[in-house]
This record gives C-alpha cells, structure tokens and sequence, in this order.
C-alpha cells in the first residue's frame, strides 16, 4: 500500500519536474548574474541566442553534445547494471589512445577502413580501460565507485607520461601529436553536407554525432529488446533475483562496464579524430563528469540523454557567449551557473518530487 | 515517563476512537469513512485480508498517512495525528511486523534510542536501565538489557519492540502481525505478555489475518473488507466461521479436499547435504531426504534454522560444501555445482520465500518479471530479440489463469498485493510444467482467499504427480497441504511425521528442538 504513495504520473515525471528543475536552476544562476551586476534576463536572452540563435551557435551546441551523449549513455548504461561509472572521463582519455594508435599508424589505409579501425579502437581501449574497475568490483568486491574514481588519475598520468615521452611531434613544445593525415581524419558536417550540396556553417561538429545517433538508437535495443540487456537489468535491480534467475551477477558487472567504456570511448572519436584531428593532452576536459549529470538528468533512457546533452550543450555553447557578450561574466562564472544547472537538475534532482506528489494529490482530489 | 497534559484522560472514553476515516491513494479507495472504538484496557482484534485496508488505518492512527478526511480521538479528546511524533505524544505506540531495531546495540540502547534524555549518556543510563528493569518485571517481559540485539532470536527482540514502546509511555500499544516471525512457544508468550499489558490497564490493537489469534486473546474484533468496515464483535459471541466470513464476504472453505497421494519414482534426492552462509556459518548440516513423485513434503521449522539456505541450494542459489542433489537424472554436487538456469532445465522450478527480493523484481513490469529465470527460453524471444508483445500475451495467461489482479501485465511489481505477486510467481513457475517444485513460504502475507487459490494449485500440481518441496513456518499449511512433514532444527532434520500423526504441540517441540 505504501508503495502508491509516491506515484507520480509519468509525464510529471520525466517532463514537468526536470522543467521544473532547470527553472530553479535558472532562477539561482539569474541571481549570481544580478550580483555581478549584469541584467540576468539579457544574459538568458544571450545565451539562448548564442546556442539556438545561428548555425554556427546550433553547430556548436551539437558538437559539445556529441561528447556527452558518448558519457551520459555510457553512465546510464552501468547505472542499469546497478554501477555508478565515475570513470568515463579516464576511459575516454584511455580510448584517445586508442584513436590516435589508429590514426597515426594505420593512416596507409584508406578512410573506409579507418573509420571502423578507429572506432574499434576507441571501443576497445575505453572497454579494456572499464573492464580493470569492473573486474575488480565483479571479482574482489572492491567498490566501482572508488576505482574508477582512481583510475581517471591514473590515466591522467599515463597520457601525459605518453604524450610528453612517445608520442609527441618531436621538436614542438606541447604535449600532443601530429596532425593526422586528411583520411585519417572524421569529415567534419559542414563538409558532408557541402558534398550534398547544402550549406552550413562551419563548426567542430563532425560524423562523430552521427555515429552517437546511431549508438543511442543501439543503447536503447541493447537495454531493452535483447536477453543480454533484461539480465543486465535484472542484476542492477536485483542481484538476488539475477541468481535466483541464474544470471551469474559478476558477469554482466564486467560486459556492463566494458559497453560502459566503449561508449565513453566515443568522446576520443568526437574530439580526436573529429575535432582537433590530433591527440593531445587532457581532450575529455570534463566531459565524462558532465556525462553523470546527462545520465542523471535523462534518467538513465537514451532519449533522455539526448536530451540532456543537446541542454548542457547548449549551456557550454551559450555560456562561451555570455563571456563574450558579458564582459563582467567571466568564464569562471559561466562555469559556476553550469555547476548550478548539474546542481538543481543532477543531485537535487527529485527535491521537488514530494511537493509535485503533494500538488497533483490535491489537484485530482478537488477533481 | 512523565505523562504529559495531552495523556490526561477521561476514564470512561474509549481509549482510542476514529470516526469517518476516509483516505484514498490516487484512484484506490483504501479507507471508506471507518468507524473504529477501542475500549481501554481491551486487545481489540482488528482482521482482514491483504488490502482490506487495515495497515492504511493504522498507519492513519501512527501519523505514517493524514486522512483525506474523519476524525481521532484519543482518551476522549481530539487530537491531531500528523506524523508519529504527534501518536507518541499522544500515548499511541506501533511494533512492526518488521523490528525497528539497531542489531549491533544492545537491547538498553536500542530502548533509550531517541529519548536519551540529554547529549550525555552517562548521567541517563542508570536510571533508564532501572527503570527497564521495573518494565521488564512488571510485564514479564524478560529481556537482558546488555544483550545485543543481532544475536537474540526473533521471540525476544519483538519482547525489545514492546519494552520500547512502553518505555516511551506507550498507553495504547499497535502491533501489526506480531506472530509471523515466532514459534508456536513465542507466540503463546507473546500473549502472556498481552494479557498482562491488558491486566494493567493498557490497550492493544492486534492486527492480524490469524482467526486463531483473534479467538484466543482479543476482547473484541473489528472485521474490515475492501476499505470498508463490516462489522464488529465481541469475541465472546462470534466464531471464526462467522470472522472469515465477514472478512472474505461469503463462506470460508476450512477443509481442502486432498485425495489419497499417488506416490511415483523418487525426483528429488538430497544425500548429505552441508551448506555455508556467507559468513561461513555452516546452515544445512548433513541433511538427507527424498521426495517422490506426486507427493508434497513439508519441512517445518522456525524460520532462521537453516530452511532458507536449504532452499537455495537446492536451488542453484548457493554453493553446496558436501553431499549432493540428484533432479532430472543429474546430480550436483560441490565438485559439480549447477546454477539456477541449468537446474531450471532439469525440471526443477522455484517459488522463493522472499518474493520481493528475489521471485520477482518490484521495479520492474509484471510482463518482465514473468520471464524471470526463462529469460533465455527460445520461446520469449525473436531471433536476438525479445519478442514482447509475445511475452505481453504470455502474462496475460498467466494473469488469467492464476486470478492475477489487476490483469496489467505492464504494471510494475510493486504495485501488485503481496498475494498477487505471489500469484504471479506461482504462475510462472508452476505453468512451465516442472518434474519439481520447491516451494518457500507460499502464502505468507496472503490474504485468506489468496492462500485458498494457491493451497488448491499446490494440491493440484501434486495430483498431476509432481513432487513438490514446501517449506513453511505456518504450521497450518504445513499439516493442511503435506503428505510427509520433516521438522528442521538448526540446520538438521530432527523428526519426520505423517500429518495424521502429528499434532501442534509436539511439532512445536520438534521445531523448537526440544525433542
């Protein structure tokens, strides 16, 4: 009975509370913005503009949500093994390498055969990267959470102890590769769509969201139209249940977290191979943190992550504006009202869910 | 305890009185204006079946829930019951058919547990363990107050659940299904110490699904059925004939029907059988039994000696660390383990006593429970997909067939009734056609007409001449539905009996290893 108590319906829940919670967010941020003295309406009006107003603004948003779809479903998809994946900014950095091995190496090949090659090798070294903590959750006990908390340093170290001593372009100062070469490199969209005869801004935007297209539509199958996805499931609800059912728990810890890292591993293809067109130091730059937040906010479904994305991508690409716009708004600042936005929509995210049941409960009674 | 102004009370008013209590969760009418008087210095039965809206009640008067509408008085005065702080303060105590205690403290400090009467312990402890003891004595409740909690037996730590409701000041005492967890020993004192509690002019709510327990304690009961109140008695003029009717709305079957059983070839055997714990406590020690074709054989047992690890071994749940199990031509053993999936395919299926957690996952849609265990059968699936509009069909069948309501197969697991969930579990187990059948704790926290369908199912599937393992601590069901009883005792079986030839009290004995 007491089950029903917190019954929400469901477009309250995955509709009217987010909604509500960017509001809340948006009305915290507007009073950081009238402390510095700016008018927050303006800054609103700025950063919406600056994400949704112009081609290259929308190019931009989409862009900086490429990498967050790759972290948000690469969160959510352990989430619903029951894992809490800190590690996607690591993973991420671990598959740059993965990218850049390809890239750099491979570049003879012609870019049809890069393309899979380098894909596979961003999967591959983000899921074997992901498999270390899984494996030590699955078999040891020893808590995702920590290490994969541990494991994004020990990737730090790593790639910059790689770039800095092998892979570095030699007789150059900063810490990253060569350019690859043009077949090594992900069209970027305003070139693809250039080749069909339509044209678009010019922005870091590249094939690299269409491939997240194509892996949120993957994520959502996996999860929910395949016996892999339902056992997954199974030992995120219920661990009790999976060996009740004979799904051996430690199993899907580990194939959870290896899916987990592959798809973080899509921020390296994103920015390696799309972007920048070179591996260079500290790329993820916080996406795989970010990433929690998306999952957070989209609630775990690959629609809601794309979502979330294309919102917290907008506010990295309207935020770069605002500091533009505003000269009294510092980047420092735009970081702070993002952390706002992670705040109210990611760890506050069901403060306002008794109230909403409270208000709905009244307004069916007095119905 | 000081009793405070609000405590005052007129001698002669009931000592807890609800007028009109209406209270609905979104479309489900749980409380339909109920009247309920209490008398003081009465145990006032109050029955139903699952559902009928007896928790929802008394989670009104503990402050768990506010009404949508009505009235309570206490000792004659309205009060205000918005939260439980507000029925402390009021006098009114709850005990939980699930203890709220801390297992790692000791019995004193799970007592003075948010009224430690200051920052400092030190200057309160001696009087609080005073005046446990004065409690203790005066209700024979007796309990060593530097015992910890974790280690006593379930008996005595529900004696920790009272001695802390009275410690607070409890005047009127709610104990929901307080004899679930206790031996047929437990519960007789459990009501010695009711009828002292009585003696001493305290009131007690007794809720329960227990005719029995109503007949042989309780002053007057209160029958409600779907929300509704439908009746009230005093359990002098009333039988039990006449309860259960009221509470199902129409007569009671008492007796099941079983025809002589038609015993086959042995399908399950267990040889030796030793189990550990997680903690490596040693659960199952050397157990051996067989159970045939067409017959059901009932292990007895207070819970916590060794059934449930027994079970999920034989289930596939839990690593065997000697003897073996022979099912379906296969025998498993420590050196040959099997998991629940290959067990699954030799004809063994599985009804676990804890339905929640393990039978069925609450967050999930029934139509996705209802594969749990056969998520792998070819027949769920379309190539590497699962086929769910095939699945959605399958549990509708099932739903039909095993009187699941509602018949929603979308809806989450959670949301059905203890004994819908059951229902849907039994389904899904029993319609796979096993050659064997383990069953734990089939009908606790089902509702009388719900243990009726599902005793007839178990009855049925054994006529059919399947072999079935069940295990129960309501001794009822075990003499009810069993063609040979094995009582359980720390992890060893210490007697076997025919129902015919057993009667409680020295099942009771058995099970509480005094024979």
């Amino acid at each position: 009975m007491s089950g029903t108590a917190l019954r929400l319906p469901w477009w309250a829940d995955y509709i009217l509370l987010p909604l509500l919670n960017l509001l809340l967010a948006l009305l915290a941020a507007g009073l950081v913005v009238v402390a510095t003295g700016e008018n927050p309406l303006d800054a609103v009006v700025t950063m919406v503009n600056g994400a949704f107003g112009s081609g290259e603004g929308i190019g931009y948003t989409l862009y900086y949500a490429t990498d967050m779809i790759y972290t948000g479903l690469a969160v959510a998809v352990a989430f619903h093994c029951g894992l809490f994946n800190i590690g996607a900014e690591g993973q991420a950095y671990i598959a740059g390498l993965g990218v850049a091995l390809v890239c750099l190496y491979l570049d003879f090949l012609p870019f049809w055969l890069v393309l899979p090659l380098a894909i596979a090798g961003a999967a591959l070294f983000g899921a074997g990267y992901a498999a270390i903590p899984g494996w030590l959750q699955a078999k040891r006990g020893s808590h995702i959470v920590i290490t994969t908390i541990m494991t994004n340093f020990i990737a730090y170290a790593a790639m910059e102890y790689i770039l800095v001593n092998v892979l570095i372009k030699p007789g150059q100062m900063s810490p990253e590769t060569r350019y690859f070469a043009p077949n090594a490199v992900l069209p970027k969209m305003d070139a693809m769509f250039a080749a069909i005869g339509v044209d678009i801004a010019a922005t870091p935007l590249n094939l690299a969201f269409v491939v997240a297209l194509l892996c949120i539509a993957l994520v959502w199958v996996l999860i929910w139209h395949t016996r892999w996805g339902y056992s997954l499931r199974v030992v995120g609800a219920s661990p009790r249940a999976a060996v009740y059912a004979g799904i051996a728990p430690a199993g899907r810890v580990i194939q959870a977290m290896l899916l987990s890292g592959a798809l973080a591993g899509g921020v390296a293809l994103n920015e390696v191979m799309g972007a920048q067109g070179k591996l260079l130091i500290n790329f993820p730059s916080g996406y795989g943190f970010t990433g929690i937040a998306v999952a957070l906010m989209g609630r775990n479904h690959p629609l809601g992550v794309l979502i979330a994305a294309i919102l917290f991508g907008a506010l990295y690409q309207g935020g770069a504006e605002l500091t533009f716009d505003m000269p009294a708004i510092s980047p420092y600042l735009v970081v702070a009202l993002q952390g706002l936005v992670i705040l109210f929509t990611g760890g506050l995210a069901t403060m306002l869910r008794p109230a909403l049941v409270r208000a709905l409960r009244i307004g069916a009674g007095a119905r | 305890m000081v009793a405070s102004p609000a405590r005052q009370r007129d001698a002669t008013a009931p000592a807890v009185e609800l007028r009109g209590i209406d209270k609905r969760f979104g479309t489900v009418h749980a409380n339909r204006s109920v009247d309920l008087v209490v008398q003081r210095g009465h145990i006032h039965g109050l029955i139903g079946e699952n559902g009928a809206g007896k928790s929802t009640l008394m989670s009104i008067l503990y402050g768990f829930y506010t009404a949508d509408s009505g009235d309570i008085l206490v000792g004659g005065k309205e009060v205000r019951i918005a939260e439980s702080r507000d029925a402390i303060a009021a006098g009114i105590e709850m005990v939980h058919q699930h203890f709220m205690l801390v297992d790692p403290m000791t019995v004193l400090e799970n007592v003075i547990l948010g009224v430690e009467g200051g920052a400092l312990l030190r200057r309160h402890v001696p009087k609080a363990r005073e005046e446990l003891r004065r409690i203790s004595a005066e209700y024979g409740l007796n309990v060593d107050p530097d015992a910890v909690v974790g280690d006593l037996p379930v008996g005595a730590q529900q004696r920790v659940e009272i001695l802390k409701a009275l410690y607070r000041g409890a005047e009127i005492l709610i104990l929901d299904e307080p004899t679930g967890v206790l031996t047929p020993q437990e519960a007789t004192d459990l009501f010695r110490v009711l009828a002292a509690l009585r003696a001493q002019g305290k009131t007690v709510i007794l809720v329960t699904h227990k005719l029995r327990e109503i007949m042989a304690i309780t002053d007057r009961v209160s029958v409600m059925r779907a929300g509704q109140m439908v009746g009230h008695r005093d359990t002098a003029d009333t039988s039990r004939e006449e309860l259960g009717e009221l509470m199902i709305g129409r007569k009671l079957a008492t007796r099941l029907d079983k025809a002589p059983a038609n015993i086959g070839a042995v399908a399950l055997e267990v040889r030796g059988l030793s189990v550990r714990d997680i903690q490596g406590v040693q659960r199952v020690k050397d157990v051996s039994f067989a159970v045939r074709a067409g017959e059901i054989v009932g292990i007895a047992g207070v819970s916590g000696n060794g059934q449930t690890e027994l079970m999920e071994a034989l289930a596939g749940m839990r690593r065997l660390e000697a003897g073996s199990v022979t099912v379906g031509g296969a025998t498993v053993s420590a050196e040959h383990p099997a998991f629940a999936d290959r067990l699954r395919k030799l004809g063994m299926a599985h009804v676990p006593e804890d339905r929640l957690r393990t039978g069925l996952v609450p967050a999930f849609a029934a139509r996705e429970s209802a594969i749990l265990g056969y998520q792998d059968d070819p027949m769920y699936s379309r190539g590497p997909l699962l086929d769910w509009p095939g699945i959605d069909r399958h549990t509708q069948g099932l739903m039909e067939k095993y009187e699941v309501k509602p018949p929603i197969s979308r809806l989450r697991g959670a949301l059905f009734s203890g004994g819908n969930q059951q229902k849907l579990i039994m389904a899904r187990e029993m319609e796979r056609d096993p050659t064997v059948l383990l069953v734990g704790q089939p009908t606790r926290g089902v509702d009388i007409g719900g243990i009726d369908f599902i005793h007839r199912r178990l009855i049925a599937m054994r006529d059919r001449g399947k072999a079935i393992l069940l295990v129960s601590v309501e001794l009822d069901e075990i003499l009810r539905l069993s063609d040979r009883i094995l009582v359980m005792f720390d992890g060893r079986l210490v007697g076997e009996l025919l129902p015919e030839n057993a009667d409680e009290r020295q099942l009771g004995l058995l099970m509480a290893g005094a024979a």
